[in-house]
């Protein structure tokens, strides 16, 4: 607090007090910060709030793994204090468990629930965790399934799933590449307006996806307010980078693309993968077909800004790997570590990266229609844009269970 | 864990000895800083206390379902290894007619407990315990229940038994106030088995908290010349009595988290009690319980008792039986009665009972008879 006096010293220099000065109302409200803390906690005036009242308790469900073990559950404490798990019950019967590591769990902690419970494949069992306080929280194992394990053939099963879902359709849309050179004006409207579409209900079903599961992580992560952060800033993040050299266009526009898709597929497979671990979806191969089906165009969206320019043949591979790629690595870490609030993370990157292709690419028609904002009334963009958004949503209808 | 056996038995045979309750701490102690860490199975090593079942104990005969860890019986303040014996027989004075006066005293307290390991109930209770004091008079006795309410709702004692209307224990007839006392005075009959729980409105809190316990009323041998034997059995005191091992058991259920649904059951209140800690009877003794269903919530409640048959006395109102060779009778609400039954023509081991809704029993009201050649 000596920093007071050389204000009123005259003495001294001009340039000193103003800097001095600028600590002061620096220092200032950080000490009335630490002075209101520690009122609060030495007098503790909000004591006329406690009314008597429980502490609030919240305890979250993250991951259960169904083995020959039994069942273990990791679960996430979202108290006001921390808070004890006292019993857990499987089925309406007390049953024996170990939580490690043991002990309160603070807000924020997690900890692994095992009980040695003989559960029936294909059927249902609730699990439910008592607190000291007689709280209850209830989780339902919808259809009980072997939980998957990181072995070689479960990896390779899960790769080869990924590489229908996401790399092939990819590949196959490529394809048409050389057919789809010879385009004029109008074709080339209709296939960049139809990516546009496509990208459009990416964007969507990415963005919804990501709201359910921020609705199912902890309150901590503060599910919604995550996806919108999450997404402004890939999509921002993008657009800074896409436009470091004029509006990107051609093979960097298509590479883009490929990245949002790319991202997409990740939070796809994430998705998917945590599916079919918790047995909530089983794998028919009309569904696996779907899903190749339905994301063939992504595949004709990548190639549609690259049609004026020739690319070198690497570029194909490349673009189908950064595209399609992902969707085995979301397969993965989906099905073997799967948490609700990374997968809601994932989806929202997804969609705010979908989203500056969106604008990217339909600047992008403009620029090469010569004629602006008014190519996007044309009939060919129109058409396109709407054939784009059908298509999805009705090949969509095979996969959705 | 293997320590647990011995010290389990000194418990029980030292019961009634002043230090036990010490001892008891004791064991409580260790066995909860033992079970804190460990993975369940080995902490009912307890109940294996016979060298020939040695390795599998009943620990795998109910395979893991099972409460983990100890309840703090010493901060509970009672003892479910005692409150099956614990008769509250009051104090008994002569009126001047001849007749005994008996006069219970029994205090309404709010009071936490603990009905499971690491499970707190905010409980209401009658004498700080859950279920209340087993009361026991003898048929035609003058009674006094000098009732006093420490807690903070209105409470009364409803005693299932013959009384006027200004003894009920109803709103606007026995339901007092907190700080107030009420006595409670009527004649004791009909002999049999009863219960008694608060009638303070609404009932189903009042009752689900922990107002009820046991009111059992003997026989007087002189009033039932066909019946004298039986009526002496049944007459707390009496040498006849003394050939019986008599216990009380009250059904009831928690709902902790008051969604009107219980979450434990229990016999006497702690969920698994007496599978970790079995109820020791004496092979060649025959046994008789006072059974009575508080359960709250749930239409019925049931006993069903192992490998052995017994005669069931409805209400406990008569002296032969009402159901003969039963292993199972259903009870509703407040519904209650005596079984008689006897191990002497079976092997030493343990002997299951519990509700036959299995999702009771698997919620903690599930329990083992421990029949040995002695009892120490």
């Amino acid at each position: 607090m000596n920093e007071a006096r050389p204000l009123t010293a005259g003495a001294v220099p001009v340039e000193a007090p103003r800097s001095r000065a600028a600590l002061i109302w620096l220092l200032l409200p950080l000490a009335v910060l630490a002075l209101a803390v520690a009122w609060l906690v030495a007098a503790d005036p909000l004591r006329y709030f406690d009314n008597g009242a429980p502490q609030v308790e919240n305890l979250t469900f993250e991951r259960t793994v169904l083995s020959s073990n039994g069942i273990d559950i990791l679960v996430r404490a979202g108290g006001s204090e921390p808070m004890t798990i006292a019993q857990v019950q499987v089925d309406d019967a007390y049953w024996q468990f170990t939580q490690s590591p043991s002990g309160p769990l603070a807000r924020r902690e997690t900890a692994w629930i095992h009980l040695s419970y003989p559960w029936v494949p294909g059927e249902a069992h609730a699990v439910k965790v008592i607190t000291n306080t007689g709280a209850t929280f209830e989780h339902e194992i919808a259809v009980a399934v072997p939980t998957p394990v990181a072995n070689a053939a479960s990896l390779g099963g899960q790769a080869l799933l990924g590489v229908f879902v996401g790399i092939v359709p990819i590949a196959i849309g490529l394809m048409f590449y050389p057919a789809l050179r010879g385009v004029g004006r109008g074709g080339m409207n209709f296939l960049l307006a139809m990516t546009v579409g496509l990208l459009a209900f990416l964007m969507i079903d990415a963005a919804g996806e990501a709201f359910e599961l921020a609705g199912e992580a902890a309150a901590i992560f503060q599910g919604q307010a995550m996806v919108v952060l999450a997404a402004a800033a890939s999509f921002l993040l993008l657009m800074v980078i896409g436009r470091r050299d004029g509006t990107p266009a051609g093979l960097t526009l298509a590479t883009f693309i490929a990245l949002g898709i790319g991202l997409h597929n990740l939070g796809e497979g994430l998705a998917i993968g945590a599916a079919f671990a918790s047995g909530a979806a089983g794998l028919g191969t009309f569904l696996v077909l779907g899903f190749t089906f339905h994301n063939i165009t992504e595949g004709i969206g990548i190639a549609a800004p690259m049609l004026k320019v020739r690319p070198a043949l690497w570029t194909f591979p490349s673009l189908t790997l950064l595209a399609g790629g992902p969707a085995v690595l979301g397969l993965w870490i989906g099905s073997l570590a799967y948490a609700p609030q990374w997968s809601a993370l994932a989806l929202a990157i997804g969609a705010g990266a979908i989203l500056q292709v969106v604008v990217e690419v339909t600047v992008y028609l403009m620029k090469s229609d010569g004629r602006g904002v008014a190519a996007l009334s044309s009939w060919p963009a129109l058409s396109g844009a709407a054939f784009g958004v059908a298509f999805m949503y009705v090949t969509a209808m095979l996969v959705k269970v | 864990m293997l320590e647990i056996p011995d010290w389990l038995r000194a418990r029980l045979s030292r019961r009634s000895i002043l230090g036990a309750g010490i001892a008891a701490a004791g064991g409580s102690a260790i066995a909860a800083a033992g079970t804190a860490r460990q993975p369940a199975r080995a902490e009912h090593a307890g109940a294996n206390r016979h060298g020939e079942m040695s390795g599998a104990s009943h620990g795998s005969s109910h395979g893991a379902m099972m409460t983990v860890g100890e309840v703090d019986e010493e901060r509970n303040g009672f003892d479910t290894a005692n409150i099956l014996t614990e008769w509250e027989r009051g104090t008994a004075s002569r009126l001047s007619d001849g007749r005994v006066l008996r006069t219970f005293e029994i205090e309404a307290v709010d009071k936490e407990i603990e009905i499971a390991p690491g499970i707190m109930f905010p409980a209401w209770t009658y004498n700080g315990r859950v279920p209340g004091p087993a009361l026991r008079a003898t048929e035609g006795e003058r009674l006094k229940v000098v009732f006093r309410n420490h807690g903070s709702h209105p409470h009364s004692i409803h005693f299932h038994g013959i009384h006027s209307a200004r003894m009920d224990g109803i709103p606007g007839a026995g339901v007092i106030a907190p700080g107030e006392e009420f006595a409670y005075e009527f004649d004791a009959r009909p002999f049999g088995c009863h219960i008694y729980h608060c009638h303070a409105l609404p009932l189903k809190r009042h009752i689900h908290k922990g107002l009820y316990g046991l009111f059992v009323v003997d026989p007087d041998s002189a009033l039932h010349p066909e019946h004298t034997q039986v009526a002496l059995s049944r007459l707390l005191g009496t040498p006849e009595n003394a050939e019986w091992q008599e216990l009380a058991m009250v059904m009831n259920g928690f709902d902790t988290n008051f969604d009107d649904e219980n979450e434990v059951y229990a016999v006497n209140t702690v969920a698994h009690a007496y599978m970790k800690r079995p109820i020791p009877i004496q092979r060649d003794k025959p046994v008789r319980v006072y059974l009575t269903n508080a359960v709250e919530f749930d239409p019925v409640n049931s006993f069903h008792l192992h490998a052995n048959f017994f005669d069931y006395y409805d209400h406990g109102t008569t002296l032969t039986p009402t159901l003969r060779t039963v292993d199972t009778v259903m009870l509703c609400q407040a519904q209650r009665g005596i079984l008689e039954f006897s191990f002497k023509d079976h092997e030493p081991g343990l002997y299951m009972f519990h509700a036959h809704q299995s999702e009771f029993a698997e919620l903690g009201w599930m329990s083992f008879f421990d029949v040995r050649e002695t009892v120490a």
